[in-house]
């Protein structure tokens, strides 16, 4: 057996229960094993709770031409229906308020299933019985379903954007070697296991309070005061945690909390909205799919010479996110490599499909396939390990390390960490041992493939990278800790606290970890990016040693010692000679009139983005890692089983390697299954064929390999100045991942000694892989 | 069997008039420790409801109400031979009147005084994050831990068997590496003393009402459930309600209540039947009673062979073959069940008993049409049979797009009778290939009397063309299937010929090169 976790490192006495670097259990651990974390369908139901459900449209684009409810209506249990009429404010949830996100369609249906009225009944089951009577009929127009539809079609959800850089059409032209290639990879549900879910209770002077799943209260905010015609003073949204988000409830959350607002203003009762499962996946959005064409100039080392890359992707009936999650797909179509000239076009397609949103790696994932392809296609022409070609095109240092968006790499470490994953795996021996077991066996055939990671840090709209915190100190010395950020399981609660904790020298249990709420810190950005710690990490820190600079100066006039001898050590205070608890010289600061609440506030430095000029430094800076997957395939069938995984993978100093390691493995897992067996399919009349988890498949235990070694990066340390020097976490290791699809691919060319490389899209189902297999052998056929 | 019913069992009846006497018109079950009595409103009613909306025991979560998630993972205790046995069940697609007389354990009951020992080893072991899964994967993590041996250290789960008992639970944030983890910490542990006390308490009440022979008759406003005790009874029923929707194990039944909405007026529960849980194992046949479960036919099966061994411990997950029958899978007529094919390949028949008795059938003649089985009004499964022949070389291997708990887009299962070098005879079936699981008689007859060579696999699998015109659905286009069927004929010709290499599933070890 192979399975490495991070130890759980001791508490020592010198140091209090919490310091960042601890592998600590998540806040809730023990919460969640015996049922006692409440999510927001088992909050106790206030009285005289209504039940909400969608209506959807039974038909994928075109007028409404009659919408008849009085079945509806009439159904057992009903209290009202609500339509498109009933919104009193502006009927757009778009985040970017463009007006294409209606919360109940007006006139126009754009997808299959889009909602266009709303059941409130007194149980769930009597409003989703009754939301299925509804009578939608339309005036069907030919639906735009797919990327190249939508290509040939001209429809776009907003303008091309591309970035260039050099002759790149001279340097393709002279090339010694070109390649011409595709790279298609598949949408993915987010499937987190808690599906949307709102909870409205009305209040006074018009106002609502929402418990949301979201990872944007503010935004839930904003778009239930818009809706409801108040102003977002009289909302106030509140989560705890999430069943899990992935992005899927950034901007997706706020449909299901503005109908529940807007059915608890109009009922005056409270209403819980709980999207069943198939709702869920039929009416909520997605990764964007991506279908990309590109050519590659090289010499014969193989080292780049010119790029010329269009992608194109799906974006569903709006705008939504579009736009900043294909700006990514964009800057990380280098993932780790320099290209001396290029240009990069990113076309973002109009669909008559549910709206496709943030996902996880927010389009970086399918913008790094593109490239982690066109190295693997070169190694192949040239006969050389993928390897080797990928450590000749990375970034340099001091030198070819301008990205193709004109930020300077300066904190590359890919070399190093690459170097020390290859040998901890046993690469180049695995290689030999992959080609020996390929010599033998016809049938099952096996592929390895190292793949490293550059994920790029900071929202790229410069102005969401700023947070807040809030911090009460009680007379006993108990602190209320809360901040923007939201907990969908990633740890950041415990991270957070394990920061305030350092800062003041406290035991974590002394502090209270808190909802989020819109009502204690204000215009929050999402909980998204990654930037969760980094963001609000820094503003609870900010908090804190405003606490702290206060019991400083006080201790210091009050003992009348110097500031400088005042000291926070684990779980007390020295000051000049004499040492006293925390919560005694919180007393002391109570009784002569210290205020022991403090706000803090982050704004990232150094980022700017030019748009007109596609030019500037957008992220703050970047997270890296590397893994070396191993797989096998059965020739006969297509299907394939991922046999051992190495991952190495840098966090900077880590704050909680615990809840790193979780994210790393989840997210290599998570990204596993888009490109495996997580197939998202439609079918022609624009209907989801796959909307539950008895079509839809993401990784179970058993496809997670006995060989998972996993370490954190011990050389890691931010060059910037983050939270103690930590990284980012939550994307990056999704885009790990990639190694299993170039594994799989390795597998397939390793059948026939041609200078082409299989084409292989996402996902690799067993159909895909087959038609891959079966291309290869017939290529040979004269 | 029971013996063919009288003429009295045919008499019009009026509505109020039941069928069956001693009769109970609540469902009594243990919640933890507490004795339950529910008077069912709507048969329809689900376990997960009763206990998120009634009982308020919201550490069972639904995350999917469809059995694929595993989120609302209980356990239900079952006194059976006067031992409690207690296996693992989705209780979003269970009703309520199926837990009639058992017991349900749910995550809450667990936590004695503060959390267990499997609680314990999830938070240790960083096993949860967002944490919905998490109650699910405990209750799971219970149920295997419960059916290991005394002696915890002698008795640790291999990952194959964590796998099996853990593949019905998706989380989606971990990827389970600390999950499995926390499974083998706990399973290393002995069980904690109060279980035993806890599960004992259990076993007095249930054994108690197990004398009770009183049939759950539940009629309420939505409806009627019942659970007759006997085959006569069934038969009664059956006469009284033509439309009946007669109800097994619930893993297909409980989605058209809750993914199709519909409103099933009267539900005829067969799990309370003994004549239909037998499993009787002849010299030359083995009999499986319709009740049977997948989980307790596996040992049975698997021995026939190892590649059905591998079929059966990827059917649907744990939970599901917990409580799924076999007769269940056959009933329900699916073109993708994963037992027909199998069991066609291997000259399964059965039993079918109605009011003119019984009846024997081809399993193959059973799958009318796509939706359209040869069950007569008022007849229902008794039995399949399978013969036992030493005679014959037997393949089958499912293909789909992940390994556990998955349909499949082709099943194939090969039964080979082979004589020097030629085919003898040959039954051939597939799942997913056409509306029904279907012979191919084509591909039989193509093979028959032929030597085991290149020409005659080619001929067999030209043969298949005229079998089959599969259809493209979501799982695979029909050009695929095409391809996949013959090729797994070519897998079975090269295992008959000893080429066939290592499965791609064998084992589930880590390469020989791991660094460890």
């Amino acid at each position: 057996m192979v399975s490495s976790h991070p130890a759980t490192a001791m508490t020592d006495s010198s140091q209090i229960h919490g310091t960042p670097g601890q592998a600590l259990q998540h806040d809730s651990a023990l919460k969640h094993t015996t049922g006692e974390a409440l999510y927001i369908d088992d909050l106790p139901e206030p009285a005289g709770t209504l039940h909400l459900a969608p209506g959807g449209a039974d038909s994928v684009c075109g007028q409404i031409r009659r919408l008849d409810l009085s079945a509806v209506q009439s159904a057992p249990g009903v209290i009202a229906v609500l339509t498109a009429k009933d919104v009193p404010g502006t009927n757009d949830i778009s985040p970017t308020h463009c007006g294409d996100d209606p919360v109940l369609a007006e006139s126009e249906i754009r997808f299959f299933g889009e909602p266009v009225f709303a059941v409130v009944a007194r149980s769930h089951r009597e409003a989703r019985e009754a939301a299925r009577r509804g009578q939608i009929d339309i005036d069907p127009v030919e639906p735009v379903l797919t990327i190249d539809q939508a290509l040939a079609a001209g429809s776009y959800v907003s303008e091309q954007q591309q970035l260039q850089r050099g002759d790149w059409q001279g340097a393709l032209q002279h090339a010694p070697r070109r390649i011409l290639g595709r790279t298609v990879s598949g949408s993915q549900d987010h499937f987190y296991l808690e599906g949307q879910v709102s909870l409205a209770t009305p209040g006074e002077d018009g106002g609502v309070h929402i418990h949301s799943s979201t990872q944007h209260p503010s935004e839930i905010q904003h778009a239930a005061a818009l809706a409801l015609g108040l102003t977002d003073a009289a909302v106030t949204v509140e989560v705890r945690r999430m069943g899990g988000g992935f992005g899927g409830k950034e901007t997706q959350a706020a449909q299901w909390a503005v109908l529940a607002a807007l059915a608890a203003v109009t009922t005056g009762q409270p209403v819980k909205c709980r999207l069943d499962r198939d709702d869920d996946m039929i009416m909520t959005g997605k990764r964007h799919d991506f279908s990309s064409e590109w050519t590659v100039g090289f010499d014969d080392d193989g080292r780049i010479l010119a790029a010329d890359i269009h992608m194109a992707s799906r974006c569903g009936c709006s705008r939504d996110l579009s736009d900043p999650v294909n700006d990514r797909a964009l800057f990380h179509a280098d993932n780790a490599y320099y290209y001396p000239a290029f240009r990069i076009r990113s076309d973002r397609c109009r669909t008559n499909t549910v709206s496709n949103t943030a996902f996880r790696g927010f389009g970086a994932p399918q913008g790094m396939m593109i490239a982690e392809q066109m190295l693997q296609s070169i190694a192949h022409q040239l006969g050389k390990d993928p390897l080797d070609v990928r450590k000749l095109n990375f970034y340099g240092k001091n030198q070819r390390d301008v990205t193709p968006y004109h930020m300077r790499v300066e904190d590359f470490i890919l070399d190093e960490l690459t170097e020390e994953l290859e040998n901890s795996s046993g690469y180049r021996e695995r290689r030999r041992s992959v080609d020996e077991f390929n010599s033998s066996n016809t049938i099952l055939r096996r592929g390895l493939a190292l793949t490293p990671v550059k994920f790029g840090i900071s929202f790229t709209n410069t102005a969401l990278n700023q947070a807040g915190a809030l911090l009460h100190v009680y007379k006993d010395g108990s602190i209320h800790l809360n901040h923007g950020g939201t907990e969908m399981g990633q740890g950041l609660f415990t991270k957070v606290a394990q920061i305030v904790a350092e800062e003041l020298q406290v035991d974590l249990k002394t502090i209270q970890i808190t909802a989020t709420q819109t009502g204690k810190v204000p215009n929050t950005s999402a909980t998204a990016a990654s930037s969760g710690t980094d963001l609000n990490g820094m503003a609870a820190r900010n908090a804190a040693q405003t606490i702290r600079q206060r019991l400083t100066a006080f201790a210091a006039s009050h003992y009348k010692v110097l500031e400088s001898e005042v000291a926070f050590r684990p779980d007390r205070v020295r000051v000049g000679g004499i040492e006293m608890s925390f919560a005694d010289l919180v007393m002391q600061a109570y009784l002569n009139r210290v205020q022991l609440s403090a706000t803090g506030f982050y704004r990232t430095p150094k980022i700017w983005w030019d748009p007109n000029k596609a030019q500037g430094r957008p992220f703050y800076y970047f997270a890296y890692g590397a893994a070396v997957t191993e797989v096998m395939i059965d020739t006969l069938t297509g299907e394939n089983r991922v046999l051992a995984v190495d991952i190495l993978h840098d966090v900077g100093r880590s704050l909680n390697p615990a809840i790193d390691a979780g994210q790393i493995e989840g997210g290599f897992i998570q990204g596993m299954g888009w490109l495996t067996t997580e197939e998202v399919v439609w079918e022609n009349d624009g209907r989801l064929a796959t909307h539950a988890p008895s079509t839809y498949k993401i990784p179970t235990c058993r496809d997670r390999p006995e060989h998972f070694r996993l370490q954190i990066f011990s050389r890691g340390e931010n060059q910037e100045e983050t939270v103690y020097r930590s990284k980012a976490v939550g994307e990056p290791p999704l885009m790990l991942a990639l190694s299993v699809h170039q594994a799989i691919t390795d597998a397939v060319a390793s059948l026939i000694n041609e200078a082409e490389l299989p084409h292989l899209d996402a996902p690799a189902t067993p159909e895909s892989i087959l038609a891959a297999v079966d291309a290869r052998r017939a290529s040979t056929t004269p | 069997m029971a013996t063919a019913p009288t003429a009295e069992a045919e008499r019009p009846r009026t509505a109020s008039d039941k069928p069956v006497q001693n009769t109970r018109n609540t469902v009594r079950f243990l919640l933890g420790l507490e004795p339950v009595q529910v008077a069912l409103d709507d048969p329809n009613l689900t376990l997960l409801e009763y206990l998120r909306v009634t009982a308020r025991l919201t550490g069972t979560k639904e995350g999917c109400a469809e059995g694929d998630c595993g989120a609302c993972t209980v356990l239900i205790g079952e006194c059976q031979d006067g031992r409690i046995h207690y296996s693992a069940a989705n209780a979003c697609i269970l009703l309520l009147g199926m837990v009639d007389g058992r017991q349900v354990v749910t995550v809450e009951h667990l936590a004695d005084s503060g959390p267990n020992l499997i609680q314990r080893a999830m938070a240790d072991q960083h096993a949860s994050q967002c944490g919905f899964c998490t109650p699910g994967f405990v209750m799971s993590i219970t149920a295997l831990k419960l059916s290991l041996g005394e002696d915890a250290a002698a008795d640790l789960p291999d990952r194959a068997l964590i796998d099996e008992n853990l593949a019905g639970n998706l989380c989606r944030c971990t990827g389970y590496g600390p999950i499995i983890e926390a499974a083998r910490q706990a399973c290393a542990q002995p069980l904690p003393v109060s279980w035993q006390a806890f599960s004992s308490t259990a076993l007095a009440v249930l054994a108690g009402w197990q004398q009770d022979p009183s049939a759950l008759h539940c009629q309420g406003r939505r409806g009627l459930f019942a659970a007759p005790r006997s085959t006569v009874d069934l038969l009664e029923y059956l006469a009284e309600h033509p439309q009946a929707t007669v109800l097994a194990g619930a893993t297909d039944i409980g989605l058209w209540i809750t993914k199709q909405g519909r409103q099933l007026p009267v539900l005829l529960y067969l799990g309370q039947l003994p004549e239909l849980k037998s499993l009787k194992n002849n010299s030359d046949t083995l009999e499986i009673g319709a009740t049977v479960t997948i989980q307790e036919t596996q040992p049975v099966l698997a021995a026939l062979s190892p590649d059905l061994a591998r079929l059966l411990c990827r059917f649907g997950s744990r939970q599901v073959r917990n409580v799924a029958t076999v007769g269940g899978n056959i009933a329900n007529g699916s073109p993708v069940g994963d037992l027909p094919p199998a069991l066609i390949a291997l000259g399964a028949r059965l039993k079918l008993q109605g009011h003119a008795g019984q009846r024997e059938i081809a399993l193959e003649d059973f799958f009318v049409d796509y939706g359209q089985q040869d069950l007569l009004p008022g007849e229902f499964l008794a039995s399949v049979i399978v013969p036992l022949k030493n005679d014959i070389q037997f393949y089958c291997w499912k293909v789909s797009k992940r390994f556990d708990q998955d349909i499949s887009a082709v099943l194939g299962a090969f039964a080979m009778q082979i004589e020097t070098g030629s085919v003898q005879r040959a039954r051939i079936c597939f799942g997913g290939m056409a509306a029904t699981p279907r012979r191919a008689y084509h591909c039989e007859a193509a093979l028959k009397d032929q030597p085991l060579d290149r020409q005659t696999l080619d001929r067999a699998r030209d043969a298949l063309e005229r079998d089959f015109e599969p259809i493209s659905d979501l799982r695979a286009s029909s050009g695929y299937r095409q391809r996949i069927a013959g090729n797994l004929l070519e897998k079975a010709f090269l295992s008959m010929t000893g080429a066939q290499p290592a499965e791609l599933y064998d084992g589930f070890l880590a390469p020989g090169h791991s660094h460890d």
